[in-house]
């Protein structure tokens, strides 16, 4: 099952991109154009992210280095270890559904922490967790507000909800991946 | 919400600096943060480029449609109260189709004109109907393929396997998904049961 699901984890990118292209080529797509056009967007988008990026990273690092975070984790802690959620993602799966920038500067942490890196259990479940959710808030205010919804009845706790069962999702599925957490 | 979070981290920050003597790194980590953000999002021009540039070809060879063919009865189970050929449903299917395929510049536009179809059905137009918060609830859980943002950011952190996260991405989010369907459904009988008094 583990050894499986590696392969496709391997396999996936690689057999996607290959399909994609030969799917392109059989419906005489202008592959090379169609890819140069889509790509250049590909500099706005990033380019658009980085006021925020630098945003969050300047708050979590300040929030981090004061010793704040450290604050936080301890006395957490009891909690979250009855959850079996590792206290160090908790920053992670907290703000990941109200800004994106927010968690993925918090999970760049983890991946900078050389007792821990973007490899190891803690940076696999990290990156999980970043993954896994979208963020809620903003994607149910766009959404009403584009057509004048005022009564969201229940959307916003369903929302809320899936992404608490999103955490406890990525928490199992890198323990059935890769083992319990060392 | 955001404001607050932002000032948040600053003030809990700042105010513990004061008690644990870190005011110097704190100072130092402000520039640093800046420098970083900035690194970060330059990182990610390569990636986010090859994958919008991979799905031009997939939009153009008709991907998302095949993709929304597969999906069509999937999305007649999840959405009863739209009718089949309603212009809804075209939009719903292009929305879930993008979103599977991780291509949320696109995902985001189909889905408002989901929104803006399922609002002609509508009877309530101040009021989200059942359908709106089941398109609500699987784009906000949405099932995810390749994480492209993550991986991007995992190479630049020095990871040896960038892509190892793609196996334990589709597990987590399928089961996400699968939990935000029938809390959806869940709430949507209470909320009948209790509006019937």
């Amino acid at each position: 099952m583990q050894a499986a699901i590696a392969t496709v984890s391997n396999w996936l990118l690689p057999l996607l991109v290959a399909g994609i292209l030969v799917a392109g080529y059989i419906k005489r797509v202008p592959l090379y154009h169609s890819f140069v056009d889509g790509a250049k967007s590909g500099f706005g988008t990033a380019i658009r992210l980085l006021p925020h990026l630098v945003a969050m990273m300047v708050a979590v690092e300040v929030f981090r280095t004061s010793g704040a975070m450290d604050l936080l984790t301890q006395g957490l802690a009891p909690v979250m270890s009855f959850l079996h959620i590792p206290i160090e993602v908790l920053p992670i799966g907290l703000l990941r559904p109200i800004s994106s920038s927010a968690s993925l500067a918090f999970m760049t942490h983890i991946f900078q922490d050389p007792k821990a890196g973007p490899d190891s259990w803690l940076g696999q479940l990290a990156s999980t967790l970043q993954a896994s959710s979208d963020t809620t808030l903003y994607i149910i205010t766009v959404y009403f507000g584009s057509v004048g919804i005022r009564n969201f009845r229940y959307a916003l706790k369903v929302g809320l909800l899936a992404d608490v069962a999103s955490v406890f999702a990525s928490v199992l599925a890198v323990t059935l991946l890769l083992g319990p957490m060392p | 919400m955001i404001d607050l979070i932002w000032l948040g981290l600053f003030l809990a920050g700042v105010t513990t600096a004061m008690f644990t003597g870190h005011m110097q790194q704190v100072t130092v980590s402000i520039l640093g943060g800046a420098e970083h953000g900035v690194e970060l999002s330059l990182a990610l021009i390569g990636v986010i480029a090859l994958w919008n540039g991979l799905m031009g070809i997939a939009e153009k060879a008709g991907l998302i449609d095949t993709l929304a063919r597969v999906l069509r009865p999937v999305a007649r189970w999840l959405y009863p109260s739209v009718p089949e050929n309603h212009p809804a449903m075209g939009a719903i299917l292009a929305n879930m189709s993008a979103n599977l395929l991780g291509i949320g510049n696109a995902a985001t536009p189909l889905g408002l004109r989901a929104m803006r179809e399922l609002q002609t059905l509508n009877a309530d137009k101040e009021t989200a109907s059942d359908a709106m918060c089941t398109l609500l609830a699987v784009n906000t859980a949405s099932i995810t393929l390749i994480p492209t943002t993550v991986i991007a950011v995992r190479m630049q952190y020095g990871s040896t396997h960038p892509t190892s996260v793609v196996g334990t991405t589709i597990i987590a989010t399928a089961l996400g998904t699968v939990a935000a369907i029938v809390l959806d459904r869940g709430f949507r009988a209470w909320d009948k049961r209790r509006r019937r008094g």
